[in-house]
């Protein structure tokens, strides 16, 4: 019994982390342009699909084709936002969802007319298969590797944000643009920069999720719900916010799926709504 | 005297920076009270405290003999205390006819009603135009507010509180972003209302201060300084110490 | 009229608004009966000419094309849905990205009903309509509450948690959706039959005499404090508008109004798919709106015609086009036609009449 509730933690805990990695992104975007943008997850489909493509084609290791799935998304992220997502910083958050929605629309109708409807395989290498004994419980080796990587990129981007000169413009930035363009901070390139970075997590979170969550053209929308609540939840504009809030609502949907399957998904929509009855700015959340 | 607006030990922090520090004023009923006081000094934020846009970290604010602190801001207006913006806060896309008409309809009860059409509200029309000829702004009544001029929405802001029939009525920069000219236009205007209505103005233009305050209290660096007639003031070495700089008026 | 010319040179692209139906302003007065208030633009609910066109359409329509009854029922429920979603969304600001499930409810309840033996259809309409807007109000405290983020998440949440736990009930058909709804005569005369014709005027009646009431709705004071919450939140509690009431109210009258449409597509379809709790289906329904022009009601139906009609002609395509398509338009609109369909039309039309003038 408790062999099994470690074990659904563990999972839950690997896949908050992942959730996290992908709406880092999304956090930081939402808390410094205040952009509600429903098609981050088409950032994490197009590392994942990159990822894919790049093992296949150009016979890449999957651990190489990470950084490249990061640095693609990333692209992808920053002359999206150069050339669209700008002209609507100063729109109605309506404006943004629907421009978003229809983004995605597009994503999913390219995704699949170059791949095809089906689930994409991957070819995880054989060191990262399987389990491993530790403490007298086997849990995956992979699921151990998403979590080591998903700390060391939160330690990374801690140390970016508290120790760097952009870490410290990107939170000038977040607390007051206004103020910070009159600083002298370029505040455009902070948004681009910023954009591009957590574009590029969320590829980064899309091509190490395959495994986990499949990957197929309707990722976007399927995980798009994820991402927000992981945002609202936890707070736009924070890390440890939106951290937290992955985490616990990994642990919750592993949980609820496993030990009431019957509702399944019904637990962790309904936890969301409940914390945001209590945290209507997000447990983390700045209150304006 | 009866008062007709108070505060107790009012006061606002955000964290360590105290916006308005224990402030406790009281203003009679007719009163043409100007509150002056360097840029943040915490003057909007007072007002934002008496309306209910911000919870006081401490202290209360009474109207009449009510304690109000705690009603929020919408019900407040329902007893008779209404704010202008410093910033014009309109409707865009509503003709001014049709904002001034809003107000009105809320104050008579009448927004509530959705089997009558707006056209249909005789009464309401003829007081909104009555309200928008004595600010001049008939000729903009099918006007979208946006499409207005700067100076002519500040009209439209001054319409819309004079629309809820105020006993209270409170002034932010009224005359902030229009002309000399118009501006002492506006003060005439409210200058006219009747003399019961407490009127508290928040200004930096000092010849308007001098000309319509009976009385004046000044607040530096969210505290209160001191208070009294425009005269009084004016002679104050303290704050001439404040407004370093500034011109002297008479 | 001079300050008119000024004002229009001012606005440039801020259109002029409300010169087509829906805003009545009446230009040339017949006379010095017309009152004073319509000659000063403010809301009326005065039939315009091209109200009266636009209603003889579908009634055309059904003499006209009696092949496609079926496709012109499913195109006035879903204008009914759109509709509702105007309410809150084009008239009070509300962004909200779970409208089906109100539709959803309404289509469950009057489902479950006739599929139990209760088939009588408005009592079946009635109850959908009680039960979405009960739905509705219980929502709408959580709606008030927080900021537009917050506010979605929640708006989606209800949705997901209602497609949930339609999917896992066991009375609901899941996956296969609700099936074995019998309807009985209306008014103990009409019956549904397979073509469709007493669907389609079902539809039509229950869509017009709705219409005709959110209309009076729209143009009364109520209506402009909608709108005056949605211009402008801030201006609103400071002239002493209670607009947490407001809001709560027109919230559960648009669920209401979302649980009728999808009473009238179970009772008209006799089915119940678990689509019509879906995320595409509110997502559809809002790329409608806008389409057509939010915050002008007949901008719904027009939204909802031309999404449908145009999804039919192309259902030949491949999907991934038409996706392709909708999410391209979807961008053009937001970028450059804002106002939408009826947005575009009205501002030709007050190009054309102050060129006139």
């Amino acid at each position: 019994m408790i062999g099994n509730f470690i074990g659904v933690l563990f999972d839950g805990v690997a896949y908050g982390s992942l959730l996290f990695l992908m709406a880092i992104g999304l956090s930081v975007t939402m808390g410094l342009m205040n952009f509600v943008n429903l098609a981050h997850g088409a950032f994490a489909m197009v590392g994942g699909y990159a990822c894919v493509t790049i093992m296949a084609r150009a016979g890449v290791p999957f651990l190489a084709a990470l950084p490249i799935a990061f640095v693609l998304a990333a692209i992808v992220g920053l002359l999206l936002e150069r050339t669209l997502y700008q002209r609507l910083y100063k729109a109605t958050h309506l404006d943004q969802v629907l421009f978003s929605i229809g983004l995605t629309f597009m994503a999913i109708a390219v995704a699949t007319w170059l791949y095809g409807p089906q689930q994409q395989p991957v070819l995880i290498p054989a060191f990262l298969k399987g389990q491993v004994r530790v403490l007298g419980l086997d849990l995956g080796v992979y699921r151990l590797f998403l979590i080591a990587t998903v700390v060391a990129i939160t330690v990374i981007l801690t140390l970016l944000l508290e120790h760097t000169r952009f870490g410290a413009q990107i939170r000038a930035s977040v607390d007051n643009a206004q103020a910070s363009a009159g600083l002298g901070i370029n505040v455009n390139r902070v948004f681009a920069l910023t954009f591009a970075l957590g574009s590029g997590l969320a590829g980064l979170g899309g091509a190490l999720g395959i495994d986990v969550l499949g990957l197929d053209p309707t990722f976007p929308i399927k995980y798009m719900v994820y991402f927000l609540l992981v945002v609202a939840v936890g707070g736009a504009g924070t890390i440890r916010g939106p951290l937290i809030a992955a985490l616990i609502l990994g642990v919750f949907d592993v949980a609820g799926k496993y030990y009431v399957p019957q509702v399944g998904a019904f637990v962790i929509y309904a936890l969301m709504v409940v914390l945001l009855l209590i945290f209507p700015a997000g447990l983390y959340g700045r209150k304006t | 005297m009866t008062v007709a607006l108070r505060t107790q030990g009012l006061s606002k922090h955000f964290g360590a920076f105290k916006a308005n520090d224990k402030i406790s004023l009281a203003f009679p009923v007719g009163a043409r009270h100007a509150l002056i006081g360097p840029n943040g000094a915490g003057k909007t934020t007072f007002i934002n405290l008496l309306t209910g846009v911000y919870a006081p970290t401490s202290g209360d604010v009474f109207l009449g003999e009510e304690r109000v602190t705690a009603l929020p801001q919408h019900v407040r207006v329902k007893r008779g205390m209404t704010r202008t913006f410093q910033i014009n806060t309109l409707f865009p896309g509503l003709t001014v006819l049709e904002s001034v008409m809003l107000a009105i309809c809320e104050r008579k009860g009448t927004a509530a009603r959705w089997h009558r059409t707006v056209a249909q509200q005789q009464d309401e029309i003829d007081e909104a135009f009555g309200i928008l000829r004595s600010l001049h702004l008939e000729r903009d009544a099918d006007s979208e507010t946006r499409s207005l001029a700067y100076g002519r929405q500040r009209l439209v802001e001054i319409a819309l509180a004079l629309a809820t029939k105020p006993r209270i009525l409170l002034l932010d920069e009224p005359a902030a972003g229009i002309p000399a000219a118009e501006s002492a236009e506006l003060f005439g205007v409210i200058a006219n209302l009747p003399r019961e209505v407490t009127i508290l103005f928040i200004e930096h233009d000092m010849s308007i201060v001098f000309r319509f305050a009976e009385r004046i209290t000044v607040l530096v660096g969210g505290r209160f300084l001191v208070e009294g007639t425009p005269a009084e003031i004016a002679a104050d070495p303290r704050v001439k110490e404040v407004y370093l700089g500034e011109a002297k008026h008479d | 009229m001079d300050a008119r010319r000024d004002d229009h040179e001012r606005r440039r692209a801020v259109p002029r608004r409300e010169l087509l139906p829906l805003g009545g302003k009446a230009r040339s007065a017949k006379g010095a009966q017309v009152s004073a208030a319509l000659a000063h633009r403010l809301p009326s609910d005065r039939w315009r000419a091209l109200e009266i066109a636009f209603w003889i359409l579908p009634i055309a329509a059904y003499f006209l094309f009696p092949k496609y009854l079926v496709l012109g029922s499913q195109i006035l429920i879903t204008g009914l849905f759109a509709v509702s979603l105007d309410l809150i969304l084009g008239y009070a600001g509300i962004v909200s990205l779970g409208h089906a499930a109100f539709f959803g409810l309404g289509a469950y309840t009057a489902g479950l009903l006739a599929a139990h033996g209760w088939g009588e259809p408005l009592s079946g309409l009635a109850a959908g309509a009680v039960v979405a807007a009960i739905a509705g109000f219980a929502a709408s405290f959580l709606i008030v509450r927080g900021r537009d983020l917050t506010r979605l998440m929640v708006t989606l949440g209800i949705g997901l948690m209602l497609f949930e736990l339609a999917n896992k009930l066991p009375f609901t058909g899941g996956v296969d959706g609700l099936s074995g709804v019998t309807m009985s005569k209306i008014f103990g005369v009409f019956a549904f039959g397979l073509d469709g014709r007493t669907a389609y005027l079902y539809s039509l009646v229950v869509l017009f005499v709705l219409f005709v009431v959110l209309r009076r709705l729209v143009s009364s004071p109520f209506g402009l404090s909608l709108r005056g919450i949605r211009d402008g939140g801030k201006r609103m509690p400071a002239i002493g508008a209670p607009v947490t009431r407001r809001l709560i109210a027109v919230f559960t009258l648009s669920a209401g109004i979302a649980g009728v449409a999808g009473a009238l597509l179970a009772q008209t379809t006799q089915f119940v798919g678990l689509d019509v709790l879906g995320f595409p289906r509110s997502a559809e329904l809002m790329i409608m709106l806008i389409l057509g022009g939010a915050g002008r009601l007949y901008g719904a139906l027009i939204g909802a015609a031309v999404f449908m009609i145009a999804q039919d002609i192309l259902s030949g395509l491949n999907p991934v086009y038409w996706q392709f398509w909708i999410g391209l338009l979807l961008i053009v609109v937001v970028l450059y036609a804002r106002d939408g369909i009826l947005g575009g039309l009205s501002r030709l039309y007050a190009r054309w009449h102050w060129r006139r003038s």
